[in-house]
């Protein structure tokens, strides 16, 4: 394959998502210009534009922030995850033991909690944020290692048994490869969701700057463009975090890119 | 049931089967799936087991592999229980799907059972090398194998079965999923590589043609129980080529396992022979397996 074909096949895949962006903010603009659609309801773009910029010192303090908590959050709840999925795929009693839990802390309603965590950890600590996320993100996490780890072909584990492999090998040269791409589909399902807790915790307590507690107060006193600014970075940090993982799971798992490859053959 | 008595003086069998029964399932729901199977295979023999869906071939290759237990009698394989044989990894395994992972390279699949038998690096390479050469695949070692056909990746699967020169080769159907043409053209590679390895085949199959083709023996097996019907000697001349399905002799045996397969009960769904049977029988094979 050239070099151009190479550039030409691959902007196929981003340029028509990439024109219909284009066309909806200038659509955007220029139909509400029309309409003269009030700001307080939606503003339009460049207005948003314009109050990213005034207000960036504050906004790229907050993001900073907000950001800080949903990854390591999110580092806590991939991390305990990936144990409870390894151990619950490992031991039959850890199975009886964290599903049940696992589940129940899924369905723990978070908008309630948060206040709750806040008592624990107080308003000014980002702790209360961290454990949400990490709460949100631990069970995605864990039940799709487990997944990955038993929905193994029955042949191939009985290929490694002809081998009188040990666990352990079974382990690193069979199950763990088999587990990657649910457990990357996992990730990005929690890197979505680490934002979304962190900001949503935020509702309940944090900085002044924190992206939560900034939207509240400039809707309080009517600046909607600067709340919008705040939501469209807090949008951007979850679609960074995400292409993020897309990479990582590209470079971990090579392999995987049969789609771009097979045809090529 | 009888230990086989095996004389110290003579070379022994590299698989004996004493009086084998296998039961699936407790009480009213057990289904015996084979019954009073003595079945001796000697050194480099190339040995077919073929019959009806539901005549436990496959669960009998199984027990030989130990990746089931009998419920009666006793297996030996290279003199031992098949338990210690797999342990003393005497035998590879190649089954109807290829079984590859998707992760490795080609050569890196066929490096599998080395990498767990703890080869050095520059060992497992060379293997790996002269095993593509043996399936034909040289140039193949960097690709994954999603990147080949059904035929080319069945044969990385018996490049990785023959890895590291096991005694045994144990063969599951494994062209059932080929195509006619492809088929034939594998069993002759096949029969090459058999030639050159001196390994002991036990293969598996739903197709006369290519049980008779490939055989030293063909074990004609009847379902319900599993029992082993007739065993039929194939004389064809080594090494077999593509001329040997034209000669008298082939057809004459072809017939035979024919005629062996149908004075049993249950041979309804063999059909016309050369077919690998279709989907749904081999889910109730499978089932029962």
């Amino acid at each position: 394959m050239t070099l151009a074909a190479g550039i030409a096949r691959r902007s196929s895949n981003w340029l028509p998502p990439l024109v219909v962006f284009v066309a909806v903010i200038v659509l955007w603009e220029r139909l509400f210009l029309l309409l003269d659609v009030k700001s307080f309801l939606i503003p339009r773009p460049t207005v948003i534009w314009a109050a990213l910029i005034a207000e960036w010192p504050t906004l790229q303090r907050g993001i900073a922030y907000t950001a800080s908590e949903a990854l390591i959050g999110l580092a806590g709840g991939v991390t305990l995850g990936t144990l409870a999925g390894l151990a619950t795929a490992r031991w039959a009693t850890a199975r009886q033991a964290l599903v049940p839990l696992g589940t129940a802390m899924s369905t723990i309603p978070i908008i309630a909690f948060a206040p709750i965590a806040i008592n624990w950890f107080g308003f000014e600590s980002p702790l209360p944020r961290i454990t949400i996320v990490a709460l949100m993100t631990f069970f995605p996490i864990m039940v799709n290692t487990v997944r990955g780890l038993t929905n193994i072909d029955p042949a191939a584990l009985e290929l490694m048994t002809s081998y009188a492999a040990s666990e352990g090998d079974v382990l690193r040269r069979l199950r763990l490869p088999n587990a990657l791409p649910y457990w990357f589909t996992a990730l990005r399902i929690a890197v979505t969701l680490s934002v979304i807790g962190a900001v949503v915790g935020e509702f309940f307590g944090g900085p002044l700057y924190s992206i939560g507690i900034y939207v509240t107060n400039q809707t309080g006193s009517f600046r909607y463009p600067n709340a919008w600014a705040a939501i469209i970075l807090a949008c951007v940090l979850g679609i960074g975090l995400y292409l993020v993982a897309v990479l990582a799971e590209r470079m971990v798992m090579p392999w995987q890119r049969r789609t771009d490859t097979a045809g090529a053959e | 049931m009888s230990e086989p008595t095996t004389d110290p003086t003579v070379d022994p069998a590299v698989v004996v089967a004493a009086g084998v029964a296998k039961t699936f399932g407790d009480g009213s729901l057990a289904v015996t799936a084979l019954e009073g199977i003595d079945l001796s295979i000697g050194s480099g023999e190339f040995v077919s087991l073929i019959g009806p869906s539901g005549c436990g071939k496959s669960t009998l290759l199984r027990l030989i592999g130990d990746l089931t237990t009998p419920s009666k009698g006793t297996i030996l394989v290279n003199d031992k229980p098949a338990r210690r044989a797999r342990q003393d990894r005497d035998y590879g395994m190649v089954f109807q799907a290829p079984v590859l992972m998707d992760w490795r390279t080609v050569a890196r699949n066929i490096e599998l059972p080395l990498e767990i038998m703890g080869y050095g690096k520059t060992d497992r390479a060379r293997r790996a090398a002269d095993l593509l050469r043996l399936v034909e695949l040289e140039g193949f070692a960097d690709k994954h194998p999603w990147q080949l056909s059904g035929g080319m990746q069945q044969r990385v699967a018996i490049a990785r079965a023959l890895a590291f020169d096991p005694k045994l080769l144990l063969m599951d159907e494994p062209f059932g999923a080929l195509d006619e043409m492809t088929r034939e053209r594998m069993n002759l590679e096949l029969m090459q590589i058999w030639t050159r390895t001196k390994t002991t085949v036990v293969f598996v199959t739903h197709s006369i043609p290519e049980a008779v083709f490939l055989s030293t023996r063909v074990v004609v097996m009847s379902a319900r129980p599993g029992r082993i019907a007739r065993i039929v000697d194939v004389d064809l001349p080594q090494p077999r080529t593509v001329e040997t399905r034209e000669t008298e002799r082939y057809f004459e045996l072809v017939t035979a396992v024919r005629e062996a397969l149908r004075g049993n009960e249950g041979t309804d769904d063999l059909g016309l022979g050369g077919s690998g049977g279709t989907a749904a029988e081999r889910i109730r094979a499978e089932g029962l397996a």
